[in-house]
């Protein structure tokens, strides 16, 4: 990237920085530690300079915004055009509980939703499910059928704004509800926008809220695919993520290495059930986590741009939307301390930064209290600010990719695209991603890095503020929300009275044809739509599935 | 101890499993339980199970005690895996192929660590076998260590030896050391579904014709998917055919008298090294003998002399 | 021969967190106890089930899914129907300062909250379990 004279001269200039300044420094102030390395550890230099980035071409692998490499970023305008979507993930309780959240959301200036879902709910089970017991509404809605859908949207504008729903094993069902209650509001399904996580091999590696083997998961993924390009096409059927991957412990490296080829498995499967390309890659969207290492994140998203287009196109892929990997951030959950719980504002609001500065569509921002229960309405208003403050008063947003030509941060991304390239090498010589999964190879690249973390923070090698270091010695002692019991047995009751009232022989129907149809290859959407529609719940259409695909039993990896 | 003695005979789990407790940890006091109920012993058909790391035996195994419980009979399953040479802790994981029979009172599933035995299985495992034979199960299944060419000591505890190979994992067929081949009293070909089962099958039944002696028994190989369940009944008749062979020939006798001989010798070192290591008195002799070993004044033969001399005296 | 201690670690309910629950086992193994870890998704039930047919001294129970007060509280009480009053019943997860009282009054040893390091964890299973 630099004229060859000026390099040799830099060059030599750097060497005589280091043996005279640098070392001589040294001497006599040792550096804090032996070795600087990022939090995937890769090591990291006292400095960088044009040397450390001169192998790079400007316009082949650095370039401008909208275009390839993409690697400044997707739209020529960015953050410029359009701040990202301020989008909460919320949910507890009943979805009057959590309808009343989500006006409390918009009300104060967040510009998506974001629906997380109770337990029951992500394994497709009803809330009077003997499995449900003590699950119901803590850690998000219960949903168990299309009545609550309603309920839950109620008041909230379809068609004016977008919806996220992390729901994966039965996300399809989900979905299909979602999408009978826009029509009940008079919204036809081409005019709704959202998202669907729906990435099922993530879950099989981390989250583990699969409930079908793979390969009719993959089935059922792709139908969503298949029904979303042609009949609800301003939907994302798939969030492929890896903030999971990262919250179970996994690296900087390991995320990204192990979401893009999830990625690249979604699209092969879909190619090779018959699809174009063209057609559903324009909707395929990720999910990212933003964790402590400011700058190795940052990194980390821009060369996800560019590693993704640049597979994308190998694949075939024409169109430039094919080609732009649009995510949602979410800042890292795992590194919120119960202890000295405010600290976590400050440390969301650095996670915030650098999601902002690697270029995200969309944010979600944790609240003080994650590590002791679900947000409080005081916590979760101030981790919306910090969006919000962010965007209007720190001017970051004046300029695309502001980071953009740092030597560290130059070197660093290429360094990042190096090591997950080398992952992407293992990965295939296991045979691809689901044979990696049953042979239990992402789990335990996971499980490893989880451990090693744990001792270096045992051993006092890795600093927790508040934890192991600073500590007080004071009890904990913010307000924090508590889910109200009386729910549950709202929710059983509702239950009841829908299968009471609704037309049961019409729910036997659509089931039965979902069963039949289940067991052929046609695509499942528009009976599952017929099953919802006739308020079958969420667990008896599951339960048609379960009974047609089985149930997944995961490999044990420590 | 009579009274533990006489719940383990009744097949009362919670006696049961202490029992296993204390002969595991050596307890002076399980000797008193364990010798009233060894004439109540005999009666459980023991099946050993090896095969390399990742053939599938826990499922296997899983599949097997299903497929008995349907058949009315009880099973005890012993799920045996590595203690760390270097902590002396163990992950004891086998159970959880096995979570769905943990409810059932007609299995009962212990794990345990080898704690320093060789062989892939653990010093106790004889006195496990009476104490679940003597509670009352129909079958025990003993799930050893996957290290796979060492595993030969599970024939001297096992009426039946389950080999379990997969097409593609470990070595070829060629490569399975002789040791492997003969203890097998069924093969089992797992992951059938995968690419090469019937080429390891062949190759499997090669190896068998050579060592095939008209009139003798020729070991079955068997092919399951165990993680469908395919394949097992078929598995289970093989090894209750084999149960009759031995009866028939009056071979069952032999083996048992191989796994009381190999029991009897474990008890006699079990107690004589606790004698020696355990007693404070030699204790510290002991540790001078290792030193003195250590600087080359003395050698190790000369010491164990020593030693033995002075606990025959 | 010494005596291991023996500890079950126990994720009880639909909760699929296992980073914790993984990490604890693994470090209670290098730890020198042997450590029975069942899987995701089990019953109150089939953890108590495991407890006496694994004689264990200890069960671990991980839980963030907010579920803690119902399932920790069945443990405990089947385990006390079983007559295996003498297990050492410690927890960790999601779980407020207010809710971990209600479980030490129930029965529950300790909870270690977000923040404890596994050698906390070690020394007081080591100290409190029944000799």
């Amino acid at each position: 990237m630099f004229d060859e004279k000026e390099l040799s001269g830099i060059k030599k200039a750097r060497e005589e920085w280091e043996e005279k300044s640098y070392k001589e420094y040294l001497k006599k102030h040792p550096e804090r530690k032996k070795r600087f390395t990022t939090l995937s550890g890769l090591d990291v230099k006292a400095l960088y300079t044009p040397e450390d980035i001169a192998h790079l071409d400007y316009l082949k692998d650095i370039g401008f915004p909208g275009m390839e490499p993409f690697l400044r970023g997707i739209h020529a305008t960015m953050h410029r055009g359009r701040i990202w979507t301020m989008r909460m993930f919320s949910g507890f309780g009943t979805a009057e509980e959590t309808n009343k959240r989500y006006h409390y959301l918009l009300e104060h200036g967040e510009t998506g939703l974001s629906v997380a879902f109770d337990y029951p709910t992500l394994y497709g089970y009803d809330t009077d499910h003997p499995f449900a017991r003590g699950e119901f509404g803590k850690c998000g809605v219960a949903v168990s059928s299309l009545k609550d859908m309603e309920i839950l949207f109620d008041g909230i504008p379809l068609d004016k704004i977008t919806t996220s729903m992390t729901i994966n094993g039965p996300a399809a069902v989900i979905w299909a509800m979602y999408i009978a209650n826009a029509e009940r509001q008079g919204i036809p399904k081409d005019k709704i926008g959202g998202t669907i996580q729906n990435d099922i091999l993530k879950e099989y590696i981390a989250q583990k809220s699969f409930i079908f083997p793979p390969e009719p998961s993959l089935r059922l993924i792709i139908d969503t695919f298949e029904y979303g390009s042609k009949y609800v096409p301003k939907w994302n059927t798939i969030s492929i993520s890896g903030y999971h991957i990262r919250e179970a412990g996994s690296t900087a490296v390991q995320e990204l290495a192990f979401t893009l080829a999830d990625g690249l498995t979604y699209v092969k499967a879909a190619m090779e059930r018959g699809l174009k390309i063209d057609d559903f890659a324009p909707r395929l969207s990720f999910f990212f986590n933003s964790h402590n290492d400011f700058f190795e994140e940052i990194a980390k998203f821009r060369a996800a741009r560019r590693i993704w287009a640049r597979e994308m196109k190998n694949l075939g892929a024409k169109k430039p939307r094919s080609l732009w990997m649009r995510f949602h951030t979410q800042t890292a959950g795992c590194t919120l301390t119960a202890q000295q719980p405010e600290n976590n504002i400050v440390r969301v609001t650095l996670q915030a930064l650098a999601a902002v500065l690697g270029g995200t569509q969309s944010l979600h921002t944790n609240s003080m209290d994650e590590a002791l229960a679900l947000p409080s309405e005081k916590a979760v208003l101030i981790a919306l600010r910090t969006q919000q403050i962010i965007a209007e008063e720190s001017n970051v947003t004046n300029t695309v990719d502001p980071l953009g030509g740092s030597y560290y941060i130059e070197w660093l991304t290429d360094k990042m695209e190096e090591e997950v390239y080398k992952y992407f090498d293992r990965i295939e010589q296991l045979g691809g991603v689901i044979p990696a999964i049953e042979k239990g190879f992402f789990q335990r690249e996971i499980a490893e890095s989880a451990y090693r973390y744990q001792r270096e923070v045992d051993e006092m090698k890795r600093v927790v503020v508040g934890v192991n270091k600073y500590q007080l010695d004071e009890p904990i002692s913010i307000p924090i929300l508590k889910v109200d019991e009386k729910g549950e047995r709202i929710q059983i009751e509702r239950l009841k009275k829908l299968r009471r009232e609704r037309d049961n022989a019409k729910v036997e129907k659509a089931l039965n044809a979902l069963r039949k149809a289940a067991e052929g290859d046609e695509n499942l959407m528009p009976y599952i739509l017929d099953c919802v529609k006739a308020y079958a719940t969420l667990g008896e259409t599951c339960d048609v599935l379960r009974e047609v695909f089985g149930e997944y039993k995961e490999p044990i990896i420590y | 101890m009579r009274e533990l003695a006489s719940k383990v005979l009744k097949g009362d789990t919670r006696s049961v499993a202490r029992l296993i407790t204390l002969v595991e940890n050596n307890s002076r006091n399980a000797a008193n339980a364990m010798k009233i109920i060894h004439k109540h012993t005999g009666n459980a058909h023991v099946v050993g199970v090896t095969g390399v790391m990742g053939s599938g035996k826990s499922t296997l195994i899983y599949e097997l005690a299903r497929g008995y419980r349907k058949q009315g009979k009880t099973v005890g399953i012993v799920g045996i895996d590595p203690t760390s040479p270097f902590t002396g802790g163990a992950l004891l994981g086998d159970r959880i192929r096995m979570q769905e029979l943990a409810c059932d009172s007609g299995v009962f599933i212990r794990s345990m660590g080898t704690r320093g035995a060789l062989g892939g299985l653990t010093g106790a495992i004889f006195d496990v076998i009476e104490i679940l034979d003597a509670s009352g199960k129909d079958v025990v299944l003993v799930e050893t260590v996957g290290v796979g060419q060492g595993e030969v000591d599970v024939v001297k505890m096992a009426d039946t030896t389950l080999v379990v190979l997969v097409p593609g994992l470990g070595d070829s067929i060629q490569a399975i050391k002789a040791g492997i081949m003969e203890i097998a009293d069924v093969f089992v070909v797992n992951k059938a579904d995968r690419p090469g089962v019937d080429r390891a099958v062949a190759e499997l039944e090669s190896m068998l014709d050579l060592k095939h002696v008209e009139g003798e028994r020729r070991t079955p190989v068997v092919k399951t998917v165990a993680r469908k369940g395919e394949g097992v009944s078929e598995l289970i008749q093989k090894i209750d055919n084999h149960m009759n062979y031995l009866k028939e020939q009056n071979l069952l006798e032999l083996r048992r008298r191989k796994r009381y001989e190999a029991e009897l010798v474990e008890i006699i070192r079990r107690e004589l090294m606790s004698y020696i290591f355990d007693e404070k008195r030699l204790k510290g002799k002991i540790d001078d003998l290792v030193d003195r070993i250590s600087m080359k004044k003395m050698d190790p033969y000369t010491g164990a002399e020593e030693v033995l001399e002075r606990m025959l005296r | 021969m010494e005596r291991k201690i023996r500890v079950l670690v126990a994720k009880p309910g639909l909760d699929g967190h296992d980073r914790g629950a993984k990490v604890v086992a693994r470090a209670l193994r290098d730890a020198g106890m042997e450590v029975i870890y069942t899987g995701l998704h089990q019953t109150p039930e089939m953890i108590v089930e495991t407890a006496v047919q694994e004689d264990v001294d200890v069960i671990g129970l991980s839980l963030l899914s907010g579920a803690h007060l119902t399932l920790f509280r069945d443990v405990v009480t089947l385990l006390k129907k079983r007559g295996m009053d003498d297990v050492l019943v410690v927890g960790g997860g999601v779980i407020p300062e207010e809710d971990a009282s209600k479980l030490k009054k129930m029965g529950v040893a300790e909870v270690f909250g977000p923040g404890t390091t596994t050698d906390e964890i070690i020394e007081f299973i080591r100290k409190n379990v029944k000799k």
